[in-house]
C-alpha cells in the first residue's frame, strides 16, 4: 500500500518534458521491434545532430546566465509602468528579448503591469519579442546561419511594434462595440 | 560596472536549473527529428506544402501555433523541414508562430490578461508571423 502510494507520488512528480522523452524512447523501442533495419541510419542521424549541437550548449548556458543577471523584474515594472512612447516601446522590446524562462513565469508581472495601467500595446509587444530568445541564439545560428538569424531577429523586433498597436486597436474596437 | 556576486550566484544557479530542465526536450526532439527525417518520405512535405508562398506560410504558421514547447524544438523541427525541401517562408512562419502564438497557453493568458487581449494578441501575432516570414525570406533572398 505504502509502496503504491510512493509510486503514485513519483508518477505525479514526473514533469511533462520527461514524459515526452519517455514517449519518444518508447517509439524507438517499438520501431526496433517492428523495423529493426531502420534503427541504424536513424541512430547515426541522431548522433550527427547531437555532435553538432553539443558545443553550442556552453554558449547557451552563458547567455542564460547573462539574461538572468540583467533582467530585473522590479526595474522592468518601474520603467514599463511609465509607458512613455519611445521609452515604452524600447523597454517592451528589450525586456521581451532579454526575458528568460517559460511565458507563464511572466504572467504575474504582466497582470500587475496591466492593473497598473500599462497599455496593451506594450504588453503585446513584450510578449511578441519573447519569441526572440537570446539564450537560444547560438542554436538558431547553428541551424539557420548568421544572415538568416540576424534578419529574422530584426524583422521580428520591428514588426512587434505594429503587432502591439494592432492588438490594442482590436481590443479597444471590440470594447467600444459593446458599449 | 560593479558585479553583484550574490546576484551572479543566483543567476548562475537559475541558468543551470533552466538549462538542465530543457535537456530532456532537446534529446527528445533530436530523437524525434532523426526518426521523422528517416521515416517520412519527402513527398509528404510536398503534399502539405504546395510551394505557394501564401498557403505555405499559412500552413507553417498554423503548425507553429498549434504545436508548443521550447523554441529549440521549433529550430530543430524547422531545420528538418528545410532539409526536406520546405520553403524558407513556410519554415520562418512556423518558427515565428511557434514562439509568438500560443493556442495551448490561451486559457492561462485569458485568465491573467483578459479574454479580449489574449484572443486579439494571438490573432495579430499569427498574422504578423506570416508577414515576418515573407519579409525575412525576401531580405535573405536579396542578400544571399
Amino acid at each position: 500500500m505504502t509502496t503504491a502510494k510512493t509510486n503514485k507520488q513519483n508518477t505525479k512528480r514526473l514533469s511533462p518534458k520527461w514524459i515526452f522523452l519517455i514517449v519518444v524512447v518508447a517509439l524507438y523501442l517499438s520501431l526496433y521491434f517492428f523495423q529493426a533495419d531502420k534503427m541504424l541510419p536513424i541512430l547515426n542521424s541522431y548522433l550527427k545532430l547531437l555532435i553538432n549541437i553539443l558545443p553550442i550548449f556552453v554558449f547557451v548556458y552563458f547567455l542564460m546566465l547573462l539574461s538572468n543577471y540583467f533582467t530585473d523584474k522590479e526595474l522592468l515594472q518601474k520603467h514599463m509602468g511609465e509607458s512613455g512612447t519611445i521609452k515604452g516601446w524600447a523597454i517592451a522590446i528589450i525586456a521581451g528579448i532579454a526575458s528568460a524562462g517559460p511565458v507563464y513565469m511572466w504572467y504575474p508581472l504582466m497582470e500587475d503591469l496591466k492593473n497598473k495601467g500599462v497599455k496593451d500595446r506594450f504588453l503585446s509587444t513584450f510578449l511578441f519579442n519573447r519569441g526572440i530568445k537570446l539564450q537560444w541564439l547560438p542554436i538558431l545560428l547553428t541551424y539557420f546561419g548568421l544572415l538568416y538569424s540576424i534578419v529574422l531577429l530584426i524583422v521580428m523586433a520591428i514588426l512587434s511594434i505594429p503587432q502591439g498597436l494592432i492588438t490594442e486597436k482590436l481590443v479597444s474596437l471590440s470594447s467600444s462595440d459593446k458599449t | 560596472m560593479k558585479i553583484n556576486k550574490q546576484k551572479l550566484k543566483q543567476s548562475s544557479k537559475k541558468a543551470f536549473k533552466g538549462f538542465v530542465g530543457v535537456l530532456p526536450i532537446i534529446f527528445a526532439m533530436l530523437l524525434l527529428v532523426s526518426m521523422i527525417n528517416n521515416l517520412v518520405p519527402k513527398s509528404f512535405y510536398s503534399k502539405v506544402f504546395s510551394g505557394n508562398t501564401i498557403s505555405d506560410s499559412v500552413v507553417g504558421a498554423l503548425l507553429g501555433s498549434i504545436l508548443t514547447g521550447n523554441p529549440i524544438s521549433a529550430y530543430i523541427l524547422g531545420n528538418g523541414f528545410l532539409k526536406n525541401g520546405v520553403s524558407l517562408i513556410a519554415v520562418t512562419a512556423f518558427l515565428t508562430a511557434w514562439t509568438t502564438v500560443g493556442i495551448i497557453q490561451l486559457p492561462a493568458e485569458t485568465m491573467v490578461l483578459g479574454r479580449k487581449f489574449a484572443i486579439y494578441r494571438n490573432i495579430s501575432a499569427f498574422a504578423i508571423s506570416i508577414l515576418t516570414a515573407i519579409i525575412t525570406a525576401y531580405i535573405v533572398g536579396l542578400l544571399s
